[in-house]
């Protein structure tokens, strides 16, 4: 366990959205002002009670707040550690650790009096998440999805129309992920005084990492107040899938000063080697993507490259800025997983405790089963299993053939 | 050193005329095309030419050069062969060249080294339309001591406190953006003149209005009140459709009616 108290974690960003070296604002200058006004908005309700009240009345009537931190007692033995807890972001609303988010920025939207809201997905969960609250608020959403993307997630698009939002479909450069986010910030150039873009990961210019960030951090907030209250041992080791990185940031940050080891698990695709992965905190260099300082999977004429991964939610060639960061200082450690690892993860934890995890949480589980001999016999550790796995098994069955 | 922005802008001020800046692809349909056209372009009165590096992610760009900005990624141009082709130039024309790129190319590539290397080659401007000055004071710090303008940008969303600041830290002149939103022609416009004469009494710079100027018409009323108007899109995608008409030709068809609009 390295010290940590040299890093006064709780004041990042500063203000002008920097983590370290990291972060930032790299837009046009049509949206300074928009971002200028979003991170004025968002301070003055992080400040009102009665926002909180509001938000924390939504996330428990409507996204079914507290989750279960939950004993996985097969999965233990079969990891041969003491303890392993679940944290069930998997049982909101929607599915997944997304409407935390999608919930506070949409009750931002509304006290911003913005009457659009813009969004991008790649396979279909923030998407969903965006559409239910805005079907819920009655606010008119355009979602930008890649057309390849919205052939392989149909059923979701399928969803975000039932919701009410319109699917907007994305037929420049790579058609997935990245170019939605590409498009819908053109989007927002374009539409800035009434739209409100509610971006789904911690990524994006200031205040986005920070904002995200801080509607995600229920997740491990409440795992704190779990531990106290049912008087469980202290966590050694905290575990979480990263993509853009928001259900990891969001288990990690009330935890950054204490005692513990943070592990972040990237998806290696079919092998770092091959170059089909989607590995950029473990691979990537410094670079400019969407609006921030991070790190960037790209070529040596610094051109972004496509990520690959089974699972689409970590099929992205960015990352957050604050995970850069966190990996420059040495706080949280990085590793990565085949899809292959995610895999049987996905069946571990299926057969031993009857839950099956979306294929993102599962590189979590792939993980410890890989590295299950780093751990000692008393360990206690918490996997934020971010979203459950519905959505996958159609994809899941054509891979494994059981 | 005089500076061949300032000294352009100088010289057009004392003919009481606007610059016709326009705006092309790097390597879109070839770089070689891109040569012979800025001799061209020059040649038919243009006062400044503007090259856009390409990028995978060019999220401030419509489609027209989106478009471009892929098909000359396919043909592998990168920020050394762009660099050659300024270099190649300079060594027939002093027509002051700006390069227009996204910001991760060149610090990948790594600032220091291709500061140096654009002085070298005889870069006279930079814009990077996701660098706002927030974010650019070692940049802007960086090109000042190779000679080289950062141009920052000012957009109709910008409040008077960001054209102050933009006023204060662009170099060679203030790049208007005259629609909220992407590159791309538009069939309206809206009427920018109050807003560029507001900038106009903060800055000493020259003001050129770029973003949807697609027709004579439109880079005429626009030059109005700017400093100069930049014509990207609709040069770009004249280029698109007559990939193969020599530049002599292309320039006297869709260059000449914008000059003549000018005044040139």
């Amino acid at each position: 366990m390295r010290r940590v108290s040299a890093y006064s974690f709780r004041r990042l960003p500063d203000r002008h959205g920097h983590f370290g070296p990291y972060g930032g604002r790299f837009v046009p200058e049509t949206l300074m002002t928009a971002l200028e006004e979003l991170e004025a908005a968002y301070r003055s309700a992080k400040g009102d009670p009665r926002f909180r009240k509001e938000l924390d009345f939504y996330l428990k009537t409507y996204a079914g707040r507290p989750t279960p931190l939950t004993p996985a007692g097969r999965l233990s033995k079969a990891l041969g550690v003491r303890n392993v807890f679940l944290k069930r972001e998997d049982l909101l609303h929607t599915g997944a650790h997304k409407i935390n988010n999608t919930l506070g920025q949409v009750l931002l939207t509304a006290r911003m009096k913005k009457k659009r809201v813009i969004a991008e997905t790649g396979a279909g969960q923030h998407g969903v998440a965006t559409a239910t609250v805005c079907a819920l608020f009655g606010i008119h959403c355009d979602v930008y999805m890649g057309e390849e993307d919205m052939r392989r997630q149909a059923l979701n698009v399928f969803r975000m129309k039932l919701l009410g939002a319109r699917v907007m479909p994305v037929k420049t450069g790579s058609r997935t992920l990245k170019d939605a986010v590409s498009e819908a910030i053109r989007d927002w150039v374009t539409n800035v005084r009434d739209t409100h873009y509610i971006i789904g990961s911690v990524i994006g210019p200031h205040p986005y990492p920070m904002m995200v960030r801080d509607f995600q951090s229920v997740i491990g907030e409440e795992t704190l107040r779990q531990i106290a209250s049912e008087r469980l041992p202290f966590p050694d080791a905290l575990v979480a899938c990263v993509g853009g990185g928001s259900n990891s940031i969001g288990l990690f940050y009330p935890f950054l000063r204490k005692p513990v080891e943070l592990i972040g698990v990237e998806a290696a695709g079919l092998g770092i080697r091959t170059g089909q992965h989607a590995a950029t905190l473990s691979v990537g260099e410094v670079g400019i993507l969407h609006g921030s300082k991070s790190r960037v999977l790209q070529d040596k004429d610094g051109q972004v490259q496509l990520a690959h991964s089974i699972s689409a939610g970590l099929d992205y060639p960015g990352v957050g800025p604050e995970h850069a960061y966190l990996k420059s200082v040495g706080r949280v450690e990085y590793v990565s997983v085949t899809d292959k690892e995610a895999l049987e993860g996905f069946q571990l934890l299926s057969k031993t405790e009857g839950i099956i995890p979306a294929l993102e949480p599962a590189h979590a589980i792939g993980y410890l089963l890989k590295h299950r001999r780093k751990f000692k016999p008393s360990d206690t550790i918490v996997v934020c299993l971010s979203g459950r796995g519905d959505k996958d098994v159609e994809q899941v069955s054509k891979v494994l053939e059981i | 050193m005089t500076r061949r922005i300032e000294k352009k802008f100088e010289s057009l001020k004392k003919e009481r005329k606007k610059a016709l800046v326009l705006f092309m692809t790097a390597g879109d349909p070839s770089l070689e095309k891109n040569e012979a056209l800025i001799h061209s372009f020059e040649k038919e009165g243009v006062d400044l030419v503007e090259l856009g590096v390409p990028f995978s992610d060019p999220l401030a760009d419509g489609p027209v050069i989106q478009a471009a900005s892929y098909r000359s990624l396919r043909r592998g141009t990168n920020l050394r062969k762009i660099l050659g082709l300024v270099e190649r130039v300079r060594k027939r024309s002093e027509i002051p060249l700006l390069l227009m790129s996204y910001l991760n190319p060149v610090w990948h590539y790594g600032l220091e080294r291709f500061a140096r290397e654009a002085e070298k080659a005889g870069v006279d401007g930079l814009i990077f339309p996701d660098l706002p000055p927030d974010e650019g004071k070692e940049a802007s710090a960086l090109f000042e001591r190779f000679g080289i303008d950062l141009v920052y940008l000012l957009a109709p969303t910008s409040a008077l406190k960001r054209q102050k600041l933009v006023a204060r830290s662009s170099g060679g002149f203030i790049y208007y953006v005259s629609v909220t939103g992407v590159t791309g022609a538009r069939s309206v416009l809206p009427d920018a003149a109050q807003v560029i004469r507001r900038i106009k009494r903060e800055a000493d710079l020259p003001v050129c209005v770029g973003f949807g100027v697609s027709t004579p018409r439109q880079a005429k009323r626009m030059s109005q009140a700017a400093d100069g108007v930049i014509v990207g899109s609709a040069i770009v995608k004249a280029l698109a459709e007559h990939p193969d008409l020599p530049a002599k030709a292309f320039c006297r068809r869709y260059v000449r009616p914008f000059a003549r609009a000018l005044g040139k």
